[in-house]
C-alpha cells in the first residue's frame, strides 16, 4: 500500500529524544464564561461554545544537541506549541515527555527543576523585558530563584560570564531595557535565558522583529551559544531563509497539524508535501530568475472550523476524495523523513 | 525629463532637543512607469522619503531643503488643495497596514464610491461600476459581493488587494508602497507581490516600492536605492548592485542574508546597530561599523571619519563611499597614464 | 563590588533627565498648583503651631465673640482676622484644623481604596477566570451602593449599638473606613485593565518559564509597572474624598461639629447664612475649593505626562 519504507541505513534508535511531544492539541474557547454561552436555539435553551483548534495533534521529537525548526504561516499553531512545551499553557489533550519524564501535569514545585533546564526566547524584544528592572536585576533574578544558595559574589561572577559571552559591555548592568536597540535587547533577552544554564531553549520567533544586519548578529549569537553550551533548540519562525541556515531538521505546521518533518537539507532538496513546495517556491529571493512561485488556491481557513481530511485540502492542487474524507497522518520517507500526505503515500506525487 | 524628480531633499523634525534630520540630501528620479525600490533598516528613513513625497509628513517634521519636481510641478510649494488633487488622481500610496487605509464603519464598496466621488464628477453609479472593476483587476473573488462587506470580514491578503484596488482607483501615475506585504504571510505575500507587479507593467504605473526585503526589491524593482541613517548610500540598476554591491554597507547587508553563507556556519555580520539620529557618527555615517575603514591607510581613513561622502559614479551606479572613489581614483590614473 | 554605585547615581541623574521633571518645569499651572498644595498641607500639619486658638479647647472658646465678621468687615475684631463662628471659635484656626482633618480623612480613605483596590484589581487581573468574575461582580455591586448609602449604613450602625458618643470620637477613622470601602473599585477596574496589559506582554511570560511563583511575579514584575495609572487615579481619588467627607459632613453623616472639618464648618456656617454672617460658611468653602481644584490640577498635569501615549521616547 505504501510506496515509502523506513530507510535502511538508519540507525534503528540511537538515544531517546530530549523532547517528545505526542498527539498534542490545544483549543481556546471563543465563547466566554458560563452565561455567555447559553443561547435560545429553537425555543430552547442550549449551551453553546466555539473554540479555536489551534493544535490539532502534534506529534514532534527533538533529538538532544539539534535545533528543531518549526515553519508556518500565521495561525498554524507553532507559537501555540512552544507556548504549551514551556508550560505557558496547558494542553487539552496529549502528552509532554522532557527526558523520559511527563511535564504537561506537574505541579508548580515538581516543575522547578526543569523550568532551569528549559529556557525560553521570546520574539518581541521590546515586550520581553521588565520596564522597570535594571539589566543586572533582570539577570540576576533568575540565578537567585533557581540556585537560592549561591553567594552573590558567585551569582555576579554567574552574570559577567554570560554577558561577556552574549556581548553585552559590563556597563549596561546599571541601565534599563528601554535605553538599548532592539538587537541589544535580543542579546540581554538570550543573556536572561542562559543564566540558569539550561540545556533545552525554546526560541520563538527570536529574529522577525530585527533588521536584517541585526539578525545576523543574534543567529550568529544563537549558533555559538549552541555550541559552546551544547544547548538543543526548538526554533519557530516564518522564516525559511533563516530555517535552511540554522535548523538540522524542521517540521512543517499547517492549521495546527504537522505535515512534514525532515532533516533541513532534505526537505530544502526536495519538499514532498504540496504545501512545503508551496511555502518554499514563495520566498523571495535574490536570484535573477524569477522562479514560478506555486499559487494556491484561496487563504488559510479559520481554525474555528476546520476542514474535514486533511487540513490543506481546500488549497492542493492534488486533492481528491479521500484528502477530503481521511485525515493523513505522518509516515516516514525513504529520505528520512516523515510526510503526512495521502497524494505521498500513494505515489500520485513524488 | 523625469515624471518625478527629487533633488536634495531634506527633511527634519522639531523636536524639544532641537531639530533632527530624519533626510539629508536625498535625490533621485522615477520614470513613467518605472519601478524603483528604496531599502533600508528601520531608522533609514525609507518610510519618511515615501511619506515627504506626498507631503504627508506629520508634524514635528517638515521639509526643509530642496525640490521635488513631479510632471514638471513643484511639490513642495503646491498648496493643499493642489496637493489633495495629486495625492488622489497622480500619486497613491498602499500601507503596511491595511486597516491605516481602510474605515472599519464603512463597507468597501462605500468607500471606494466616496473615495471616486471626491475626486471625479460621477454618478454613485457609475463609481460603483468602476470600483466593481478595480476589484475584478485586483483578482478578489466574488467582487460583486465584496462591495457590500466590511473591512473586517476579510481577511488579510484580501484586505491588502483592496487596498491596492483603492490606490488603482483613479489611474495614479505612480504608486508609494510602504512595505506592502510584510505583515502578511509567505505565500500571501508572494501572491501580493506578483499581482502589484502584473498591474504596474500592464497599466503602466509607476511604482516605488519601500521595503527592508531584498528579495523582494530584487524581483520587483528596475532600479533601487539603498538608505542608511538618511541618506542614501547607493542607487542604480536593482541587478546591478543586488550582484556587485559598491557600498560596504550593501555589502554587507546582502551578505548578512542566510541564503549567502552556507548552512550551519556563522554569518557575515555587520557588527553595530543603525545610529540614532539625533547622534550620527562625523563623517561617513556608516564609519564606525564599515570593516573597511578599520583596515584603510591614512588619508582615507580619515576622510571616511571627517568627511561626508559625496556621490562617485561606478559603473551604471552612484555611490557615497570613500572607500569606492579611492578605488575609482586609482583606476582611473593607469588609463590616463596610458593614454 | 562596585555595582551599586553607578545604580544609585544614575537613579538620580535619570529623574533629573526625566520628562517628569522637564515637563513639570515648563508648566506654570503644575507649578503654582504644587506650590498652593505644599502651603495648604503645610498649614494644615502645623495647625496646632500655627493656630491663634485650639478650637477643640472649650475652655478657649467665648460665646459672647460669637459670628464676629473677618477683618475687612466693620465690626471685627483683631484677635480673629478671620471672624468666629456660631460658637465663638476663631475661624481661621478652626479652618486650618478643618483642613487638618479633611486631609487625614482624604489621603487615609485613598490609601485604604488603593490598598483594596490594588489587591483586588490585581488578583483579578492576573488570575482571571472565576476569581476575576467574583472580584469585578464585587465592584459592581459596591458601586451600586453610593458612599451616602454607605455612610448611612454604617454611621446608623455604630450609632445604634455604640451610642454617639462613640461616633464622635472615632469619627476619623470611621470617615476613612466609609470612603475606603465605598471607592476602591476605582482602583480595582483601572488596576485590572493595566494588569490585564501588562499580563499580555512577554516580560511575565518570561517570567513564569523562569518559575516565578504567581505572588512575585505580580507585586514584583507587574505591579510596579503599573504604578503610573495607580498614581494618577490616586491625585483623583484624594480630591473626591476630602469633597465626599465635606459632602457627608454637610449632611450631618460625617464630622461632629466639636471637632469640625470643612465639611462641617460649611454646614455649621450654613444656618446662618441668613442672618448675614456668610464668612462662616464661605471662606471654609474657599479653602475647600482650591484645595480640591490644585489636586485635580496637579492630576491632570501627572495624567499627560504619564500617559504613554501622549509620551514617546
Amino acid at each position: 500500500m505504501s510506496s515509502t519504507v523506513q530507510a535502511p541505513d538508519q540507525a534503528p534508535e540511537t538515544a531517546a529524544p530530549l523532547l517528545e511531544i505526542r498527539g498534542l492539541e490545544k483549543h481556546f474557547s471563543l465563547s466566554g464564561d458560563f452565561l455567555e454561552q447559553l443561547k435560545f436555539k429553537r425555543g430552547r435553551l442550549v449551551r453553546e461554545q466555539q473554540y479555536v483548534h489551534a493544535i490539532n495533534g502534534v506529534d514532534l521529537d527533538i533529538q538532544r544537541g539539534e535545533a528543531l525548526c518549526v515553519v508556518g504561516e500565521s495561525g498554524c499553531g507553532k507559537s501555540t506549541v512552544a507556548r504549551t512545551v514551556m508550560g505557558l499553557l496547558h494542553p487539552s489533550a496529549g502528552e509532554i515527555r522532557y527526558d523520559g519524564q511527563r511535564i504537561d501535569e506537574l505541579s508548580h514545585k515538581a516543575m522547578m527543576p526543569y523550568r532551569r533546564r528549559m529556557q525560553m526566547i521570546f520574539q518581541n524584544p521590546y515586550a520581553s523585558l521588565n520596564p522597570r528592572m535594571t539589566i543586572q536585576q533582570t539577570l540576576e533574578e533568575p540565578i537567585r530563584l533557581h540556585h537560592p544558595d549561591w553567594s552573590s559574589q558567585r551569582i555576579k561572577e554567574q552574570v559577567a560570564e554570560v554577558m561577556a559571552s552574549v556581548g553585552i559591555a559590563a556597563d549596561w548592568g546599571a541601565r534599563y531595557g528601554h535605553e538599548f536597540s532592539g538587537g541589544q535587547r535580543q542579546r540581554i533577552a538570550i543573556a536572561r535565558a542562559l543564566v540558569v544554564d539550561p540545556e533545552f531553549i525554546v526560541a520563538d520567533e527570536p529574529i522577525s522583529a530585527l533588521d536584517v544586519s541585526i539578525q545576523a548578529q543574534v543567529l550568529n549569537l544563537l549558533m555559538e551559544a549552541q555550541q559552546q553550551r551544547n544547548l538543543t533548540y526548538l526554533f519557530i519562525t516564518h522564516d525559511l531563509a533563516v530555517v535552511e541556515h540554522f535548523g538540522t531538521r524542521v517540521a512543517v505546521m499547517y492549521l495546527g497539524r504537522v505535515c512534514e518533518v525532515a532533516p533541513t537539507a532534505t526537505l530544502f532538496a526536495r519538499p514532498r508535501h504540496p504545501y512545503t513546495q508551496a511555502l518554499m517556491s514563495a520566498i523571495p529571493r535574490l536570484e535573477d530568475d524569477r522562479p514560478q512561485h506555486i499559487r494556491l488556491e484561496g487563504e488559510v481557513p479559520t481554525p474555528v472550523n476546520l476542514p474535514s481530511g486533511c487540513v490543506f485540502h481546500g488549497r492542493c492542487p492534488h486533492a481528491n476524495e479521500r484528502c477530503r474524507r481521511e485525515i493523513p497522518v505522518l509516515i516516514a520517507t525513504i529520505d528520512g523523513g516523515q510526510v503526512a500526505c495521502h497524494a505521498v503515500e500513494e505515489g500520485r506525487i513524488d | 525629463m523625469a515624471l518625478l524628480d527629487v533633488n536634495h531633499l531634506d527633511v527634519r523634525f522639531a523636536l524639544r532637543r532641537g531639530d533632527v534630520q530624519a533626510l539629508r540630501d536625498v535625490s533621485f528620479s522615477l520614470e513613467r512607469g518605472e519601478r524603483l525600490g528604496i531599502v533600508g533598516e528601520s531608522g533609514a528613513g525609507k518610510s519618511v522619503a515615501a511619506f515627504s513625497l506626498l507631503n504627508l509628513i506629520a508634524k514635528p517634521g517638515y521639509i526643509a531643503g530642496g525640490s521635488i519636481q513631479f510632471d514638471g510641478r513643484e511639490l513642495t510649494q503646491m498648496s493643499d488643495r493642489a496637493l489633495r488633487h495629486v495625492r488622489g488622481h497622480r500619486m497613491s500610496m498602499i500601507f503596511q497596514d491595511p486597516m491605516m487605509t481602510l474605515n472599519p464603519v464603512l463597507s468597501i464598496g462605500e468607500q471606494m464610491v466616496e473615495c471616486l466621488k471626491a475626486h471625479r464628477r460621477i454618478s454613485n453609479r457609475e463609481a460603483r461600476a468602476i470600483a466593481l472593476n478595480k476589484l475584478e483587476q485586483v483578482q478578489i473573488p466574488s467582487p460583486a459581493a465584496r462591495l457590500d462587506q466590511y473591512p473586517h470580514e476579510l481577511s488579510g491578503g484580501m484586505r491588502q488587494r483592496v487596498i491596492i484596488a483603492i490606490a488603482l482607483l483613479l489611474d495614479p501615475d505612480i504608486i508609494i508602497a510602504d512595505e506592502p506585504t510584510t505583515a502578511l504571510d509567505v505565500t500571501i505575500q508572494a501572491e501580493i507581490m506578483a499581482l502589484l507587479l502584473e498591474l504596474c507593467e500592464k497599466h503602466n504605473v509607476g511604482l516605488i516600492l519601500i521595503t527592508h526585503d531584498l528579495g523582494v526589491v530584487s524581483q520587483v524593482t528596475q532600479r533601487m536605492l539603498v538608505m542608511y541613517a538618511g541618506r542614501v548610500i547607493e542607487q542604480g540598476p536593482t541587478r546591478e548592485i543586488i550582484n556587485d554591491p559598491q557600498h560596504p554597507y550593501t555589502q554587507g547587508l546582502i551578505n548578512a542574508l542566510p541564503q549567502m553563507a552556507t548552512p550551519g556556519s556563522r554569518l557575515n555580520q555587520i557588527p553595530g546597530s543603525m545610529p540614532s539620529l539625533d547622534n550620527l557618527p562625523s563623517g561617513c555615517a556608516f564609519h564606525p561599523r564599515c570593516g573597511f575603514v578599520q583596515r584603510a591607510d591614512g588619508s582615507t581613513r580619515r576622510a571616511c571619519i571627517d568627511e561626508v561622502p559625496g556621490f562617485v559614479t561606478s559603473g551604471n551606479c552612484r555611490v557615497a563611499c570613500h572607500m569606492v572613489a579611492e578605488m575609482l581614483e586609482r583606476e582611473r590614473i593607469p588609463a590616463e597614464e596610458i593614454r | 563590588m562596585t555595582t551599586t554605585t553607578p545604580q544609585v547615581a544614575s537613579r538620580w541623574s535619570r529623574f533629573r533627565g526625566s520628562y517628569l521633571l522637564y515637563s513639570f518645569k515648563r508648566d506654570l499651572i503644575a507649578q503654582l498648583s504644587l506650590v498652593v498644595f505644599i502651603a495648604l498641607v503645610a498649614v494644615a500639619v502645623l495647625a496646632p503651631w500655627l493656630a491663634p486658638m485650639n478650637p477643640y479647647d472649650l475652655a478657649q472658646i467665648d460665646i459672647m465673640s460669637s459670628e464676629l465678621p473677618p477683618f475687612w468687615v466693620d465690626g471685627s475684631d483683631p484677635t480673629y482676622p478671620m471672624g468666629t463662628d456660631a460658637q465663638g471659635r476663631d475661624l481661621l484656626s478652626t479652618i486650618l484644623y478643618g483642613a487638618r482633618v479633611s486631609l487625614i480623612i482624604g489621603f487615609g480613605a485613598v490609601a485604604l481604596q488603593a490598598l483594596l483596590g490594588v489587591s483586588f484589581g490585581l488578583l483579578a487581573g492576573y488570575l482571571g477566570g472565576r476569581v476575576d468574575a467574583f472580584l469585578m461582580r464585587l465592584a459592581d455591586i459596591q458601586l451600586s451602593f453610593s458612599t451616602l448609602m454607605v455612610a448611612i449604613v454604617v454611621g446608623a450602625l455604630v450609632k445604634a449599638i455604640f451610642g454617639g458618643a462613640t461616633f464622635s470620637a472615632y469619627a476619623v477613622p470611621l470617615l476613612v473606613l466609609i470612603i475606603g470601602l465605598a471607592e476602591w473599585p476605582q482602583y480595582a477596574r483601572t488596576v485590572r485593565a493595566s494588569v490585564l496589559a501588562e499580563r499580555s506582554k512577554e516580560y511575565v511570560d518570561a517570567a513564569r518559564v523562569m518559575g516565578f511563583t504567581s505572588r512575585r511575579i505580580m507585586f514584583r514584575h507587574i505591579l510596579p509597572n503599573t504604578l503610573s495609572p495607580i498614581f494618577v487615579i490616586s491625585t483623583v481619588q484624594v480630591a473626591n474624598a476630602i469633597i465626599a467627607e465635606a459632602a457627608l459632613s454637610f449632611l450631618g453623616l460625617g464630622m461632629p461639629e466639636t471637632q469640625p472639618s470643612l465639611g462641617s464648618l460649611i454646614k455649621s456656617g450654613f444656618d446662618y447664612l441668613q442672618s448675614g454672617s456668610w464668612w462662616i460658611t464661605l471662606i471654609p468653602g474657599l479653602m475647600l475649593v482650591v484645595l480640591v481644584l490644585v489636586i485635580n490640577l496637579l492630576g491632570d498635569w501627572l495624567r499627560d505626562v504619564l500617559n504613554p501615549r501622549l509620551y514617546k521616547g
